[in-house]
Parts: structure tokens; C-alpha cells; sequence
């Protein structure tokens, strides 16, 4: 492979790129059921069904779980398909989550991160996906319109690898990118096709047809059952290299990296570091830059892969560092810290007694503010100092 | 960057014509982002819109607290206490009443513009969707960017008769905004 012609550049919201994202892939199967904040993709992929721009067998479905089991079942049967959606719809399809994981079938889904039921909130926050975190999916998050087209592709390259199998999650923060319009570049169906080649030249994966009898699925008794487990965890953990393994192949042809598991923005000479994720980077990034202007010497992580979490890239990333700041759009039930934060802090070991501060801000729709990630590197700078800090701030509650 | 803000309700078009905005920009070289902040799709609940533009890549995705202009579809949000919040200095007002513009509204504004924006669309769409006739004003009264940009994106997003209307009511706005200096 050389590099890819240029695509088209539009300017359409991050939903309609989600669309773009799944036709330019060619699922065979798509079936997908409206809720706010996501359901301009399927209106949008429903669009493109009758306009004859895919020739995907669209299902409609009468809710999430049943959008779930339609794209488990044929992605079994050796389809490659797509389906989307978001909080009460990612809950309503639990139970479907974690069949398609234990049948490690390689479907890929967008998730329009929303809150979660319990408390009604039609507003932004990645609750949802972290309800999810142990259904046995990967789960990436993207920062902008742009990468949520380019991880779509690079999901079914990650997805469907022979040594890898499992579904992937790819999550974007709702509101604030699905109904963001951004210059978008949409790249040639024949370049995507020339990219994804390499999974046809692989064996072909195992899949029911009908007649054969075979065994297959999430039904294992003792043994069985802690062998498919053993194999889950392991696969999930080669999904680590893959990440960045592929996210090199797709720079390296249409000209855009992301980092694969993580991306670090100035930390080489950093002293303090700033864990974020999702839309909330790319203000990080402008904080940075201008902390930096102040002589402080600050570096961003943007977490991509959360589940498996990158632990072997963030532990190479963040030794020596004076301290860390950790910023998460959810909370975590049973800690006091955010969720990101609580998994950083499984790396104690590694990291050594470095100050890590936690702040939960962005729920229901309210902001990350540059005020917000400005409060937070100044207190991080001064923890990195030895001064007292507090382990865990509620940014909102403060203001 | 010039930040917009624009204060709608639901049904109005705030929404869309922040994006048309931003494509009319893109139309001009420049980098844009545009997004709107409301919970559930309803008509007549208030709706507010952002468009941000750069010469460079724009990274932010917060909403908009400092805007170089606010575009009211809806001269009923006149009353909302935050409208003019955080405007910054030799800003822009862009309003959609059949009245005059009310007397220097914010120290911060050095620019106002007023267009019977509802009237004229009743008249030329058949309907109160105000929006492009705004767009229309909003490039008279700015300067910001040229008229023929926003006319040429609107195929994008509409066609046939309706969108030969709104062409000619962003044509309307164009010409009839009567624009005041501070």
C-alpha cells in the first residue's frame, strides 16, 4: 500500500460521520434503533439504504436489544455488521452486550456516550460506557468528528483480526461531538477497501450455517467455561499492541495517527500530566499550551483505549512524573475516584508515590471548561510541589 | 477565532443555521466548529447554538462564554437576564424583530443589526423559520464573510422550492437589515 487519494471534506455533525464511518466500511448487516443523542445514525444509514448508497440489509428493529441480537446473530452466521446507540439504549441491550463478547463476535458499535438511567438526564457523560466497562468489550473513545470516522475503520481492521475477535465499542461524547459539525474528510470506498484487504487474506473465522450442526456460543460448563474466559482475557489483552499496531498502518496510508492506546501531547519534558478523554481533550490541549506560555511544564495523556486499559503505555508515559491529574466524565460507585483515576491507581506499584489527584466534572451536559482544566494543572502543579491536595474534587459542586 | 452565538427555540432553526454558517465559512478557507446545547428535541423551548472560526485547526469543544456576536431568532429570549453575558469588547448583536433596535443594549456591543426577520419569511418561505434571512443580515452587518458564501451552501442542506425561498430570503436579509454602529 502507497497513501490513500484525497476524500472528500464536508462538514457534517459526528453522528452523520458515525454513518459515514459504518457505510465506508460496507457492513452486511446494519440494525440499529433511534435514541437522543444518536439517532441521526440511523436515520442517516436508513438514508443511505433507500438512496441505494449501501447495499447493507438494513433490520429495523423495535428496540436496542433486539439491534444487538440481529447484529450478534449474523455476525456469527460470518457478516460483517454495524449498529449504534447510547445510555438507555446500551442498558436496554446488557444482556446482548455480554452474549456477543462471550461469542467473540467481531461486531462493531457506536456509542453516543449519555447518561445513564437512575437519574433522567438527556445530557452528555460517559456513564453509560463505564456501566458497560466488564461486558468483555473493548471500549475506545475519540476526541473529535474526524477520528470517529477513522476508528470506525480501524475498529473492524481491530475487530475482526483472527487473533483478536471481539466486539468493539467506539464511544464519542454525546451533544458535544454527535451533533458537532467539523470539516470532515471522507475518504474513497475503494481506498477503505484496499485497507481493510488484509483481513480477507486470513483464515475464515468459524460460523454457523444452517444445517451444520456445530457447537458454538456462550454455553460451557466448568472447564468449557473458564477455558473461553482464559482466551477472552488474553485476546483482550492483545488487543493492547494491536491498537497501536494498526493505528501506525492507518497513519501510514491515509495520513492521520492518533497514538493507538494512548496519545501524549507534550509530555517528553513534562513534570505534571493531565489524564483526559473524549471531546474534553482538545480543550485540554489549548490549557496546555497556554499553561505551558506560563512556565509550567505540563503534558496531556488522551486515554483512547479504556478497555483493555493501557497500563504498559501509561506506566512508560508517566514514570518520573511529580504528579498526575486525572479528569473523568462519570463517576464510579463503590470509589470515591472517577473511573479512569481508579484504574490509574491500580499502577501504584509501578508509578511510585506520585501525587494522583481525581476531579469529576462534564456530567449532564455541563462543561469542561478551560477555567476547569486551568484549576486543575495549577493543583496538580502545586501537589507536584508537596503542598497538601484533596484526592477527589467534584468541579461543579465547587463553583 | 470570532466566536457566534446564536439564541433560538426549538423549531426555529437555530440549530441548522449555526451549521450553515460554519459551511459558509469553510466556503472562505476557514476551519469551523458548531454545535448546539439542548437536552430533548422539542418545539419552542429555548435553543442556543455555536459557531466557532479559525484560521487554524479549532481544538476547543466547550460551549461558547465570550461571544464576538449573538444572533437572536426568537426577540422573546430579549428577556433572558444571561443573553449578553461575557460579550467581548466591539462585539455584534444581530436581532430578528419588526421594531427597532433597542437603545445600546451592552457597553461591550459596537455593532447592531435588526431585520423583520419572521415577516419577511412568512412572506417569501410561507413559514416563521427566520433562520436564513438572519444568515443573510449577519453578513451585512459583520462583514465577516460574503453573502455568495452562505448562498452557495445552502444547497446542502435544502432543495427544490424551499430552498430557492430561502436563498431569496437570505437575499432579503442581506439588503433590509438596517445596522446601527455604537
Amino acid at each position: 500500500m502507497v497513501s490513500a487519494q484525497k476524500g472528500q471534506v464536508r462538514v457534517i455533525t459526528g453522528n452523520a460521520t458515525g454513518a459515514y464511518g459504518a457505510m465506508l466500511c460496507r457492513p452486511d448487516v446494519i440494525a440499529a434503533y433511534p435514541i437522543t443523542p444518536q439517532s441521526e445514525i440511523a436515520e442517516q444509514l436508513a438514508q443511505f439504504k433507500a438512496d441505494g448508497v449501501i447495499d447493507s440489509e438494513f433490520v429495523e428493529v423495535e428496540g436496542e436489544n433486539s439491534a444487538m441480537n440481529v447484529v450478534l446473530a449474523a455476525s456469527v452466521a460470518g457478516g460483517r455488521v454495524f449498529t449504534a446507540t447510547s445510555s438507555y439504549g446500551l442498558v436496554f441491550m446488557y444482556d446482548a452486550l455480554q452474549e456477543t463478547s462471550g461469542f467473540r463476535a467481531p461486531v462493531v458499535m457506536v456509542n453516543a456516550n449519555r447518561e445513564t438511567p437512575g437519574i433522567h438526564a438527556v445530557s452528555s457523560g460517559q456513564q453509560d460506557m463505564i456501566s458497560a466497562r466488564d461486558a468483555g468489550w473493548v471500549q475506545i473513545i475519540t476526541e473529535n468528528d474526524q477520528e470517529i470516522l477513522d476508528q470506525i475503520i480501524m475498529a473492524y481492521m481491530l475487530a475482526e483480526d483472527n487473533d483478536i475477535l471481539l466486539p468493539v465499542m467506539v464511544n464519542y461524547d454525546g451533544f458535544y461531538l454527535s451533533y458537532l459539525a467539523e470539516a470532515v474528510e471522507i475518504y474513497q470506498i475503494e481506498d477503505v477497501d484496499k485497507f481493510l484487504a488484509p483481513l480477507k487474506k486470513q483464515s475464515p473465522r468459524q460460523k454457523l450455517v444452517p444445517g451444520v450442526s456445530q457447537g458454538c456460543g456462550t454455553h460451557g460448563m466448568e472447564m468449557g467455561y473458564v477455558e473461553a474466559r482464559y482466551k477472552h482475557t488474553q485476546a483482550m489483552e492483545r488487543v493492547k499492541n494491536k491498537v497501536d499496531e494498526i493505528d501506525k498502518k492507518f497513519g501510514d496510508y491515509f495520513g492521520r495517527y492518533y497514538g493507538g492506546q494512548i496519545e501524549e501531547y507534550r509530555t517528553d519534558d513534562a513534570d505534571i500530566i493531565i489524564i483526559a478523554s473524549g471531546s474534553a481533550t482538545g480543550t485540554a490541549r489549548t490549557v496546555i499550551d497556554a499553561k505551558r506560555e506560563q512556565g509550567i511544564k505540563v503534558g496531556l495523556i488522551k486515554l483512547r483505549l479504556f478497555r483493555p486499559f493501557p497500563a504498559e503505555r501509561l506506566i512508560q508515559a508517566l514514570k518520573g512524573k511529580k504528579a498526575i491529574g486525572v479528569i473523568d466524565r462519570s463517576i464510579c460507585f463503590g470509589w470515591k475516584y472517577g473511573p479512569i483515576c481508579m484504574e490509574l491507581k491500580v499502577l501504584t506499584q509501578e508509578l511510585g508515590s506520585v501525587p494522583i489527584l481525581s476531579y469529576i466534572d462534564g456530567l449532564a451536559n455541563l462543561d469542561i471548561t478551560i477555567p476547569h482544566i486551568g484549576r486543575v494543572v495549577d493543583e496538580v502543579n502545586e501537589a507536584a510541589k508537596g503542598k497538601p491536595y484533596q484526592d477527589v474534587t467534584w468541579i461543579p459542586m465547587e463553583e | 477565532m470570532k466566536e457566534i452565538r446564536i439564541h433560538g427555540r426549538g423549531g426555529q432553526g437555530a440549530v441548522l443555521a449555526a451549521r450553515m454558517l460554519a459551511s459558509a465559512f469553510v466556503q472562505e478557507g476557514k476551519s469551523v466548529a458548531s454545535f448546539p446545547m439542548y437536552g430533548f428535541e422539542r418545539r419552542g423551548a429555548p435553543v442556543v447554538a455555536f459557531t466557532r472560526i479559525d484560521d487554524k485547526p479549532i481544538r476547543e469543544k466547550t460551549q461558547i462564554y465570550n461571544p464576538d456576536c449573538i444572533i437572536v431568532i426568537d426577540p422573546g429570549l430579549l428577556s433572558l437576564p444571561t443573553l449578553f453575558t461575557g460579550l467581548k469588547p466591539e462585539s455584534v448583536f444581530i436581532l430578528n424583530s419588526p421594531k427597532k433596535l433597542p437603545e445600546k443594549p451592552n457597553d461591550n456591543l459596537k455593532i447592531g443589526g435588526v431585520v423583520d426577520a419572521t415577516g419577511i419569511a412568512v412572506e417569501v418561505i410561507g413559514r416563521d423559520i427566520p433562520n436564513t434571512c438572519l444568515l443573510g443580515a449577519f453578513a451585512a452587518a459583520t462583514s465577516w464573510l460574503k453573502l455568495e458564501s452562505i448562498l452557495k451552501v445552502l444547497p446542502d442542506y435544502l432543495s427544490g422550492d424551499i430552498l430557492q425561498r430561502n436563498l431569496k430570503s437570505a437575499e432579503r436579509g442581506y439588503k433590509e437589515v438596517e445596522v446601527t454602529k455604537w
